[in-house]
């Protein structure tokens, strides 16, 4: 972690050291000109140059393959393409921001109401999911760290299994799992429940719930909150919270990805100084002062890394959409990542595809920036993190 | 920082974006290939491995009849791969065009219009030609074709004390077997949730998602509201119920695996009886008649031809020697599909006499909705459609009115 860090700082210097001559010139010359600054300047002039050269297989490839793509793509966001033609000729039917506007503004009809549909599902996706794999990470991992645990070798093993598995076998392994007469629910007969039908169950579990009670009928919108909404969606919709079918899919993520984040904790977890530990269990501080005091401040960091990655992944949630429900039932389980796939594949309008990934990309810095900013001042930390994991 | 960086990065963009766009070509029909010898791709969206099969068998004959060279690719996912190499300005000569796809490519100008080419053009029924023909020319030659009709489970309808006599032909009756046969491990009847197959009552009704010639949206007719609630009723009467309901992933699943003792489905239901269930005996007869008479849907691909391909007077050829009546008809046998030439349909109606309800409804099956920018809008019915046991049909209805008319407007 921390030498990542420093060798990051210094990638970010070097471009730095290339505009200082710049900055020279200029009326204000800073307390930086001074005797020996013309040879330096020399040096570091070559050393840039060389620089260059160093990163420059790095840069071409970065560029060829992850730049270029993405303005293309940002270029396609604002035509209207079908796939078949050139959209790098004057022949492109260019359309402005009508992609975006049609996303977020009633003119947009069905792919105004998809792509709001699909937003609310990631969105409580993302809420379930990330704070349930960071909690159950973290719990694993001060399991297997445990001293007092024996055998931990093969429990790791077991924890981290999921993670190196194919999630298209996990899906399809899930997808038996959850059916009707599938084993989940031949368990939950045993202790006396007739479980739902996992997949075909386009109900909102908040509905679902609260009508299991007894205060609505799932089935019979509420019409104060069915007639109002906001953003092409009705109150009703908005608050209904992840179908039963989502719900398998947010199971299947935080069993997966579990794995990996404990990983990350154990590797923290090792870092703190048994000393730390001992000390404070010297002082009289219970085994849960303990963690919460010493332990959990110590493992700051990681904790940080594991809810970015999560929210990173969480938004771009695909692959189990599309092996285990193609968005079915009722567009509950539709995510953003997958409508962006219709719409290009199925639809033959990449226009809107594009359009869609760029916004869940802005999704994803804007929660990054807003709800992660780091305390104690180190902004630049989250793009490096974004960096690496684009 | 960022500009210095940016800068030769955009450089070497601005580079390759030229370079990219020199690949789509400039026109959209390519410099034809004159040589001898032609090397043709073929991409297909197989079925199985006996669809693959016959096609390969039928390339290989013509190849060695004419020497060239064909290469047969069955595709994963045919939407994507075509999706892309499109994209990519490469695609295959030849290839599977679905219905849902067809008018997107045809619009796109993809295709290349071969129809009038072929003498036979009138061999195939007004149905079809009408589905693969746009702007009034048609642009590409139906493969084969397939249409719905109902199967029944022989052993669980005897079982039931039902005869010959019983076989449904109105809609109350099959609502009256269906709910005999229900039971709690079987369900009367189970139908995909797609108007890809609940389409048949709509049709039945007299009524249809859009008028004949596509120019106009239908569906909020009282024709529709009636199948819908004919559909409806079943479905909460449990007598009648979709296969992911029943732990299947469509009809032919569910009346293989005795969870169903009827289903709606095309005759590519035969071929799956007969390699997975072979076991289970069934029944197909003629889909029972609505207030506004006979009613089936049939569905059809064509043979597309790239507008970019280097050889289309060797890719029609390959087209009709796919397309001759006695390939044909080797087709039907392989893989349960129908011919699309009229004149092949009597000899495998006397072929297959268990398959003729399916041959007979060509003549007036009801061919797909193919307009651009279409998919979208039948999936999201589709999905409703999965949804009616707890919903309006004339919600459903109108609001598939509404979305297909802003996609008629906005001409995909």
């Amino acid at each position: 972690m921390r030498k990542e860090q420093q060798g990051g700082t210094a990638a970010v210097a070097l471009p730095a050291v290339r505009t200082r001559p710049t900055g020279r010139t200029g009326p204000a010359g800073t307390g930086r000109t001074g005797p020996g600054g013309r040879s330096r300047r020399g040096i570091r002039d070559r050393q840039g140059r060389w620089g260059w050269l160093f990163v420059s297989p790095m840069v071409i490839v970065l560029g060829l393959f992850l730049l270029l793509p993405i303005l293309m793509a940002l270029w396609v966001s604002l035509l209207h393409w079908d796939g078949q033609s050139d959209p790098f000729t004057s022949a492109a039917d260019f359309v402005g921001v009508r992609n975006y506007t049609d996303l977020f503004g009633s003119s947009g009809g069905l792919t105004h109401q998809l792509f709001m549909i699909s937003l609310r599902n990631n969105l409580y996706y993302v809420l379930l999911v990330v704070p349930l794999q960071t909690v159950l990470a973290l719990g694993l991992a001060l399991a297997v760290n445990s001293r007092r645990l024996r055998r931990k070798g093969p429990l790791r093993t077991a924890f981290f299994f999921p993670s190196v598995t194919s999630s298209i076998a996990i899906s399809t392994v899930f997808l038996f799992l959850f059916q009707g007469s599938g084993a989940v629910n031949a368990l939950l007969k045993w202790v006396g429940i007739s479980g739902p039908k996992w997949f075909t169950d386009a109900h909102g579990l908040v509905w679902s719930v609260l009508g299991a009670v007894g205060l609505v009928d799932p089935d019979k919108p509420v019409h104060a909150l069915a007639a109002h909404g906001v953003l092409g969606l009705s109150w009703w919709d908005w608050l209904a919270g992840p179908s039963i079918a989502m719900c398998t899919i947010i199971v299947l993520a935080v069993w997966t990805t579990s794995g990996t984040f404990m990983l990350m904790f154990l590797a923290a977890l090792q870092d703190v100084p048994a000393e730390l530990e001992e000390q404070a269990t010297v002082d009289g501080a219970s085994r849960w002062q303990s963690l919460r005091h010493v332990t959990l401040p110590a493992l700051r960091p990681v904790i940080f890394l594991v809810v970015t990655l999560g929210l990173i992944g969480t938004w771009q949630v695909f692959d189990a959409v599309y092996v285990m429900s193609q968005g079915a039932p009722g567009n509950t389980t539709l995510t953003p990542a997958y409508l962006s796939y219709t719409s290009g594949f199925q639809d033959s309008d990449y226009g809107h595809a594009a359009a869609i990934a760029f916004v869940l990309l802005a999704i994803i810095m804007l929660v990054q920036r807003v709800l992660l900013r780091e305390r104690d001042g180190q902004p630049s930390r989250i793009r490096r993190l974004l960096g690496r994991n684009r | 920082m960022n500009v210095r960086r940016a800068a030769p990065a955009a450089l070497c963009g601005a580079l390759l974006l030229a370079g990219c766009s020199s690949g789509f070509g400039s026109d959209s029909s390519s410099k034809q290939d004159s040589e001898g010898k032609q090397h043709l791709t073929v991409m297909i969206g197989s079925s199985g491995d006996a669809e693959t099969n016959a096609v390969k068998a039928a390339a290989a004959a013509w190849a060695k009849k004419t020497g060239n060279t064909v290469t047969v690719t069955a595709a994963q996912n045919l939407d994507q791969q075509l999706g892309q190499s499109l994209a990519g300005g490469k695609p295959p000569d030849v290839f599977y065009v679905g219905s849902n796809t067809f008018a997107n490519y045809a619009k796109g100008n993809s295709l290349y219009t071969y129809g009038d080419q072929l003498s036979y053009q009138n061999d195939f029924s007004d149905s079809l030609r009408k589905s693969f023909s746009y702007n009034g020319k048609f642009v590409c030659a139906p493969k084969d074709t397939s249409t719905l009709a109902l199967a029944v489970n022989t052993a669980m309808w005897q079982k039931a004390g039902l005869t010959a006599a019983d076989y449904p032909t109105t809609w109350p009756q099959l609502e009256k077997v269906a709910k005999k046969l229900t039971s709690s491990k079987v369900t009367g009847l189970v139908v995909d949730a797609s108007y890809n197959e609940l389409g048949v009552f709509m049709k039945q009704a007299g009524g249809w998602i859009t008028d004949p010639g596509q120019a106009a949206m239908t569906a909020d007719s009282a024709a529709n509201v009636k199948a819908l609630t004919f559909v409806k009723k079943l479905l909460k009467e449990g007598a009648l119920k979709y296969p992911k309901q029943v732990d299947t992933g469509w009809g032919g699943e569910a009346l293989g695996t005795q969870k169903a003792a009827m289903t709606i489905e095309g005759n590519w239901l035969t071929g799956a009886m007969a390699s997975d269930y072979p076991k289970v005996g069934y029944k197909v007869l003629p889909l029972p008649v609505g207030s506004a008479g006979k009613g089936t849907l049939s569905f059809s691909t064509c043979w597309g031809i790239a507008n970019k391909s280097a050889h289309h007077a060797a890719d029609v050829s390959l087209v009709k020697a796919f397309t001759a009546v006695p390939q044909e008809l080797t087709f039907a046998g392989a893989y349960g599909v129908l011919p699309s030439r009229t004149s092949a349909l009597a000899a495998y109606s006397a072929k297959y006499p268990a398959n003729k309800a399916f041959a007979d409804g060509e003549s007036y099956g009801q061919g797909p909705v193919t307009l651009p920018g279409f998919t979208k809008v039948l999936a999201q019915f589709d999905t409703d459609l999965a949804g009616l046991a707890t919903a309006d049909p004339k919600t459903i209805l109108s609001s598939l009115q509404k979305n297909g008319t802003a996609a008629l407007g906005s001409g995909g």
